[in-house]
């Protein structure tokens, strides 16, 4: 039997008519007539699909361009010529010239009661909801000329809200079943935490024995809130707190931002997804009353250094000392969905995970100790805020070990949603904002940061250092224009080899950790992309089975599809097209800026001299920018 | 368990019939004359829907896959039928020979019985039958010496109703919630684990090996042009004699009122819960795929009873028993549930009464499968049928909204 047959425990994967490889073959193409126009579309196309290519809208609401195919809202229902009942478009293959109407009286008067029996269960009111003006329920409700709750509306809710994790907030009375969360969570990711349970009426989407979504193996990665068409799934928002705290004239509210929500925060503000808003950001964000601003790229510099060192320090224990116990390939820890998802599924690999703290993490103990320090300002008054593409950085911060700098190293994560909502609520326009730069004592960082935000920026970054730092060469000897094309792009699993034949002199920064680099003379360094937990998983059962990535030496994973820029904090919708924009905004800036490599960030030498005078992986920088994991298992959350 | 086998008597399957006989014939032809002799036949699915079995099995065996299965559908959980617990406890050959006979023809190695949760007591009696047929070589490997290699094993249903749809079904089969495939593909090209799967009712495998026996013209005689053969009818209900009954298609609810020993009738309910209700008028009406058609369900109602109860029983039968994937059919039933209950205390508008059964009508178009589309039926026929008893509630002071 071929691996295609089986399906995840619980998968909602339908089987689909696959479409031919060849669309001109004989037999490739079928004509149909949609709205008595005759058209020809590829073999296996669905209604949806060739309406779509034809300028002819059908609205829609389980189905969503990354997801599998459902079919369950009907809401895309079509007349088919000759059959008795009404098709779903999106689950429908065109397999034979069939005759397709997609607006009958009988086609409009089934959508209507389909919104209104939506409606009938949908408790709550709009202007009190979280998805207010970006809610497809809603958008429906308009385009179908909704005037009244013709099957009646729920007055009392019928289930309680789970605010229980500290990243997703789940209000299912908004739920409508469509069912998207679940096939995000199981087929997207294959985490599996959500699932529909019960049966005819009573049937819900929920966790294992209903447990709250804190108390469950979920990773917190928020796909399942990109994906949820109404505000059933929304991220914990802490804006009101951040509000108070701005308010507050005795504190001290510093904010770092991340180079996803820059790259996509325009959205938000109506322009088209790949415009990057970074400077204009900052000025907003100084407007709204934070008293500085900073950048997460330059921790994402140090995380390169620290990291890499950390790698290097692992491949000369394995290679030079030719110890066997050492951890490889050393997986990158920068995603905390990853995290929670490898120490979730497979803790007993704890120990490859780099021990380097996230950016945002790096960046909060550092503001609460070096910048307290250095601005003369008392650590417990410093409120120090997130702005990331992620829910999971909210789980993130709120984990206790995250306490080096000896307060809550990070305050409070911010979506890039929820910024936008702050910004908007303080009265300003971001695109029209005039640029300014980052402030002091971080500054503007290098491009090799900025690219984290896409999958395989850290580990484009981790190249750019680590030939340099290795071979004495210029990274742009090896890869044209320092770009590592290799890594790039939205494959699922992507794998570099790169043969060191040369060795330079080891820099200074590193020099009282190894003493040469002849051991590293002749080795092919083996490196693998990872994004989307789902290919993680795949990645992790090769590992698990002695396969080509247990080769490797360095894996980065991430845990959204796309990396950072498709978070689950990000701007509704999403899909690949978006995200692929928003990743040619990333590298766009990255070209357009001077310093492209973490190592040659003037700010990161200084750190070293000035604060963390031991070096990488030194005693203050393990203080303060390393961690620990816990081997969670399925039975801590 | 020990079945004592009253020996029934019909025209078509409760005929005269010797165990293995449709195997030993059906080895010694070619497929396609068992095809042609299905299609000769005009036999329809006997689960209810009607779908030509010769089709069926003609999609299936010009589907090319290295292995296909044949399902017996065993789930019989529509209210009001037990003629496959007859069939089953009583007549097993007929089932496991059709079977043999489906694999035979259609290409498969494997057939699978799905049998209804509740009919666990069975197993016993059915295992030990499929045991001597492996014993006298009419299943297992190298059948008859004729090198054709089938088997059959039984897999228990969970007590969900919508797992006599068939790709809920084979869902259910394999390890996942019972919830409807969307169609196309057909599980004649993509079924069971991705495999051709032919998915055929007790019933109607039973009049396979009648007609492999006796031809398709024999099979022919009986019934109307477009509902051949005989039917069994599980009778429930007000009447003398319930029980299972083996009548020609084309009966009129009248003779059958008659036989059955029923009186003062006001009602009849054909096909179960998701049937339709037949009021005195219509009496007159023959059970045939072209008037009247049945998976084989019959409860009479006489004088006594409460119309708005019984409605009021069936929808929150599927309340309950939907899947609660798609819309019209989770929330719909609902509503229309919530609608009795309005009419029982004389709240109901008629206003509201026609919204919901224009609800009724887009749930039979728009549900995602057989259990959405048929449950608004007996909603609609009986609001329509029988609006004197709304008005017995007190609906009438609403008259006119």
């Amino acid at each position: 039997m071929e691996n295609k047959d089986f399906r995840a425990p619980l998968s909602q994967k339908a089987h689909t008519v696959e479409k031919p490889a060849e669309p001109n073959q004989i037999g490739g193409t079928v004509s149909v007539e949609i709205n008595e126009k005759k058209i020809s579309v590829p073999l296996g196309t669905t209604i949806l699909e060739a309406c779509r290519q034809n300028q002819i809208h059908i609205p829609t609401l389980c189905y969503h361009d990354d997801l599998c195919i459902a079919g369950v809202c009907r809401i895309c229902v079509v007349e088919v010529e000759g059959m008795r009942t009404l098709q779903a478009s999106c689950a429908f293959p065109i397999t034979a010239p069939i005759k397709i109407k997609t607006s009958t009286s009988l086609v409009r008067k089934a959508r209507r009661d389909i919104i209104d029996l939506m409606l009938s269960e949908h408790y709550g009111e709009c202007y009190s909801c979280v998805k207010n003006g970006n809610c497809e329920l809603q958008n429906l409700a308009k385009e179908y000329g909704v005037d009244s709750y013709k099957f009646g509306h729920v007055k009392e809710p019928l289930f309680e809200i789970d605010e229980s994790s500290y990243s997703v907030v789940r209000d299912m009375t908004k739920c409508i079943m469509c069912k998207r969360c679940v096939r995000t969570c199981i087929d997207l990711q294959e985490v599996g935490v959500l699932e529909a349970v019960g049966r005819g009426h009573e049937t819900h989407i929920s966790t294992f024995m209903d447990k709250p979504l804190g108390e469950v193996i979920c990773i917190n990665c928020g796909q399942c809130i990109n994906r949820c068409p109404t505000g059933a799934l929304h991220a914990q928002d802490p804006s009101d707190v951040v509000w108070s705290a701005i308010d507050d004239p005795n504190k001290h509210v510093v904010i770092q931002t991340a180079p996803s929500p820059r790259a996509a925060i325009g959205e938000e503000f109506g322009l088209e997804a790949g415009h990057s808003l970074t400077q204009e950001l900052n000025t907003a964000l100084k407007r709204i009353g934070f008293d500085a601003v900073f950048d997460t790229n330059f921790t994402a510099d140090l995380t390169i250094i620290e990291e890499g060192t950390e790698l290097i320090l692992r491949l000369y224990k394995a290679l030079a000392e030719n110890d066997k116990s050492v951890a490889l390939p050393q997986f990158t820890s920068c995603s905390p969905g990853w995290v929670k998802y490898l120490e979730h599924f497979f803790p007993e690999y704890i120990n490859n995970l780099s021990s380097a703290k996230s950016p945002q993490q790096m960046f909060g103990a550092l503001i609460k100790t070096f910048y307290a320090e250095k601005s003369g300002i008392n650590p417990e008054d410093i409120v120090s805020v997130a702005v990331m593409p992620c829910s999971a950085k909210k789980f993130e911060c709120n984990r206790p070990e995250m306490q080096d700098s000896g307060y809550k190293d990070v305050d409070f994560g911010l979506t890039t949603r929820e910024l936008a909502k702050m910004i908007r609520e303080a009265g300003i326009y971001l695109p029209e904002m005039p640029k300014t730069h980052f402030d002091s004592p971080f500054g503007d960082a290098s491009g090799a940061g900025l690219i984290f935000g896409a999958t395989g920026g850290v580990m484009e970054a981790a190249i750019r250092t680590i030939i340099e730092f290795v071979t004495g060469d210029k990274t742009e000897d090896v890869f044209e224009n320092a770009n590592v094309i290799p890594v790039r792009g939205f494959d699922g699993i992507k794998y570099l080899e790169i043969p060191i034949t040369e060795v330079g002199e080891v820099p200074d920064l590193i020099k009282h950790l190894i003493p040469d680099w002849n051991w590293l003379k002749g080795v092919t360094i083996k490196a693998a992309v990872v994004h989307g937990t789902a290919n993680a998983k795949k990645v992790m059962e090769d590992i698990i089975a002695g396969g080509k990535f247990s080769g490797c030496h360095f894996i980065e994973f991430m845990a959204c599809p796309g990396g950072c820029l498709g978070g689950g904090g990000q701007p509704i919708p999403t899909n690949e097209e978006i995200r692929k924009k928003r990743a040619q905004a990333i590298y766009a800036e990255d070209e357009s800026l001077e310093i492209r490599k973490s190592h040659e960030n003037p700010n990161i030498v200084r750190i070293y001299k000035e604060y963390l005078k031991d070096g990488p992986c030194g005693h203050k920088s393990h203080k303060l920018l390393h961690t620990q994991y816990i081997k969670r298992g399925k039975y801590i959350a | 368990m020990t079945i004592t086998k009253t020996k029934r008597t019909g025209s078509v399957i409760f005929s005269e019939y010797k165990s293995g006989e449709s195997i030993k014939k059906a080895l010694s032809l070619k497929r396609d004359d068992i095809l042609f002799e299905m299609r000769t036949s005009k036999l329809k699915g006997r689960g209810g829907a009607g779908f030509p079995t010769a089709t069926k099995w003609m999609l299936a065996a010009a589907s090319i896959s290295k292995e296909k299965f044949v399902i017996c559908n065993a789930d019989e959980g529509e209210p009001g039928t037990f003629k496959d617990r007859v069939l089953l406890l009583e007549y097993p050959e007929l089932v496991m020979d059709g079977m043999v006979v489906a694999g035979y023809t259609i290409g498969a190695e494997k057939g699978i019985i799905y049998l209804r949760g509740e009919y666990e007591y069975m197993i016993q009696s059915l295992e030990d039958y499929l045991e001597n047929m492996r014993r006298e070589n009419l299943l297992g490997n190298n059948i008859l010496q004729t090198g054709f290699n089938f088997d059959v094993s039984i897999r228990m249903g969970s007590g969900a109703y919508v797992c006599g749809e068939e790709t809920a079904l084979i869902e259910s089969l394999e390890g996942q919630r019972g919830e409807a495939r969307n169609k196309p593909p057909y599980p004649v090209n993509t079924g069971f684990l991705g495999r051709p799967t032919i998915v055929n009712n007790v019933e109607t495998l039973c009049a396979v090996s009648h007609i492999v026996v006796k031809g398709g013209e024999w099979f022919k005689t009986y019934g109307t042009d477009k509902s051949t053969g005989s039917k069994l009818f599980s009778i429930s209900g007000d009447c003398k004699y319930p029980g299972v009954y083996e009548l020609p298609w084309g009966t009129s609810i009248n003779e059958l009122l008659d036989k059955v020993g029923a009186s003062h009738t006001k009602a009849v309910q054909v096909g179960g819960a998701s049937g339709i209700c037949l009021s005195k008028n219509e009496f007159d009406r023959k059970l045939s795929f072209e008037d009247v058609p049945t998976g084989g369900s019959i409860m009479i109602f006489n004088e006594t009873r409460d119309m708005i109860k019984i409605l009021k029983n069936y929808m929150e039968f599927f309340v309950e028993e939907s899947c609660g994937q798609c819309t019209p059919c989770r929330i719909g039933n609902k509503k229309l549930l919530e609608g009795v209950k309005m009419i029982e205390e004389g709240t109901i508008t008629y206003s509201y009464l026609k919204s919901l059964r224009e609800l009724g009508h887009t749930m039979q178009v728009a549900s995602k499968c057989g259990l959405g589309q048929s449950s608004p039926n007996s909603f609609i026929s009986i609001t329509e049928k029988f609006k004197d008893e709304i008005f017995r509630y007190g609906n009438g002071g609403n008259n006119g909204k």
